[in-house]
């Protein structure tokens, strides 16, 4: 199963990658043995139950956290620490409440030391990007949650990485903003051909912008299956609707269902445990 | 935050300045009040003198007592010892944070010492720095620091780790880690420890002043009080309450401008 999953040319590669936590209560396995690759310009999902490892395995990916086993390469080199090619997004809120849009978009260009007038151009093409135009000086606390995402996406987004990574990034916002803000991405997306690995639950989500799924087990977390999308680009949420996006996300719901109840039922057996 | 909050309400001038005025109100009422009250013998006129009879002695105060000359003096020592608590007690706070052994070992009496009478220590003061603004300064500065150290420490412990990581993925140095992320995310608690530290401060300015009848607004309050001045002594106060309204508005526009200009 583990021979097709990669490809000498893709830009991320994951191999026999394991994480293992110490806790008091004995280690445990949060990603096991997991192995994928992402093709340039692609948009990959990964997929699983809560709690089968997809954060730890994004902390891995962006050089967060350090991996127990296995490698981890990008555009050919060893991730051991955060790489300049990988730009994450993170599932909390994360704007800098103390600068304004434009300043928090043009953050990643003051860092490299961008002449101001310059950036903040920069800043405004990132923020009409993600369709943010006449918020250029509100503050994160004057915008909805939805839009101090997209503030976090374009701050990401400018500092031009070669792969976009995301965990979660809509997963709370209401399914309307989560709909339009993933058509905002998608169409992102296209524009930059931009290579992406979004982590979700969200199965419609998933279904809806990638080009591969992979669907992680529940505990310890392996790769289960990873399944082609293969609808007609460029897509809106409009696919939602078809009878192939149905057939899809039958099959996906079928692979998790078995995880998330093996899920369920370890969890009440801990539980159970706990209390006697 | 707040101004947030009313920005769409620019417009109506006078909700803006509604606070305002209701706290002017209430104070002209408290006057009218007391005036009341001394009038008609509920209170004694030799305990409290009438509002009016203090607004009477304001020209005195300031003619025969040079209540201006002083006022200065204690607006600068209170701004001499606000500077040193702003930048001693913001570093120590930050070097506590970095250093967990330093914050282990001294987090718990820093606490303590918050809430000690530190003014009690006045004559050790005196030995040290005879009997000048010197003491009076370091008095100040010593009782605000607590504040100031806590908060700091607080506020850079408590920033968010979502935060922490944005920085790490965009692969900041430790100073910028630092600058650009910590400071500015911890600078509203860091405000908070400044303007308890400033009330600290004053409080312990005019008192050493009283106690050892040196310098500014304090000894003026000391010498009034013995001469039986009453009128007299409560306008002085009023000064010492204007040294505290001039502190808390600088710190404001501070804060503004810190937080949220660039
Ligand atoms: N620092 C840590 N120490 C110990 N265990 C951890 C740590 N971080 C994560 N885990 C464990 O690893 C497993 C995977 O956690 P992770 O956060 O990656 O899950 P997730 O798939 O992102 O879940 P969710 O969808 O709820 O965000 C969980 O069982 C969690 O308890
Ligand atoms: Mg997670």
């Amino acid at each position: 199963m583990n021979a097709p999953l990669q490809n000498p040319s893709d830009i991320l590669v994951v191999d026999d990658v394991v994480v293992r936590f110490d806790t008091p209560e004995g280690a445990v396995t949060a990603v096991d043995h997991v192995s994928f690759g992402v093709r340039q310009g692609e948009f990959l999902s990964v997929i699983g139950p809560s709690g089968c490892g997809k954060s730890t395995l994004f902390n891995v990916i962006g050089g967060l956290l350090g991996h127990t086993s296995g490698t981890a390469n990008v555009a050919g080199e060893t991730i051991n620490g955060p790489h300049p090619s990988i730009g994450m997004v993170f599932q909390e809120e994360s704007t800098f409440p103390w600068r304004n849009v434009t300043d928090n978009v043009a953050f990643p260009l003051e860092l490299i030391g961008m002449p101001k007038a310059q950036r903040i151009e920069r800043a405004r093409h990132f923020i009409s990007l993600v369709g943010l135009d006449g918020f250029e000086n509100r503050y994160p606390n004057e915008l909805s949650g939805g839009m101090r995402q997209r503030v976090s996406l374009a701050r990401t987004l400018a500092s031009e990485p070669k792969i976009l990574l995301m965990d979660e990034p809509f997963a709370a916002l209401d399914e309307q903003t989560r709909l339009l803000l993933g058509d905002k991405v998608l169409q992102i997306q296209q524009q930059l051909k931009q290579t992406t690995l979004l982590i979700t639950h969200n199965i419609t989500e998933a279904v809806q912008m990638s080009d591969r799924i992979l669907v992680m087990t529940y505990r310890p977390g392996k790769v289960k299956r990873i399944v082609d999308i293969d609808l007609p680009r460029p897509r809106t949420s409009d696919i939602v609707g078809s009878e192939a996006f149905g057939r899809y996300v039958a099959q996906i719901w079928a692979d998790l269902r078995e995880e998330a109840s093996r899920g369920m039922r370890d969890e009440e057996k801990t539980m159970m445990g706990a209390k006697s | 935050m707040s101004m947030a909050a009313t920005r769409p309400a620019r417009r109506f001038t006078l909700n803006r300045a509604l606070p305002a005025l209701t706290g002017l109100g209430t104070v002209v009422v408290f006057f009218l009040l007391m005036e009341l009250a001394i009038r008609t013998n509920l209170l004694s006129q030799f305990i409290v003198p009438p509002p009016s009879e203090i607004i009477a002695s304001f020209p005195r105060v300031i003619v025969e007592e040079h209540v201006l000359n002083r006022f200065m003096l204690t607006l600068g020592e209170c701004l001499a010892a606000g500077v040193m608590l702003t930048v001693v007690g913001v570093s120590l706070g930050v070097l506590m944070q970095r250093f967990k052994l330093l914050q282990q070992a001294c987090e718990t009496w820093v606490a303590a010492l918050a809430s000690a009478p530190v003014v009690l220590c006045y004559p050790l003061f005196l030995v040290i720095f005879g009997r000048n603004a010197w003491t009076i300064i370091m008095m100040g500065f010593v009782a605000g620091l607590p504040p100031v150290i806590l908060k700091t420490l607080e506020g850079i412990t408590g920033v968010r780790r979502v935060l922490v990581n944005v920085g790490r993925s965009f692969k900041l140095t430790e100073s910028q880690q630092f600058w650009k992320i910590l400071f500015p995310a911890a600078l509203p608690n860091i405000f908070v420890g400044i303007r308890l530290g400033l009330i600290f401060a004053l409080i312990n300015v005019v008192g050493v002043e009283f106690l050892i009848n040196f310098g500014g607004l304090g000894q003026l309050i000391n010498e009034l009080a013995e001469r039986y001045d009453l009128a007299g002594t409560y306008a002085a106060i009023c000064f010492v309450v204007l040294v505290s309204v001039l502190f808390f508005m600088a710190v404001e526009k501070a804060e503004r401008w810190l937080t949220r200009a660039e």
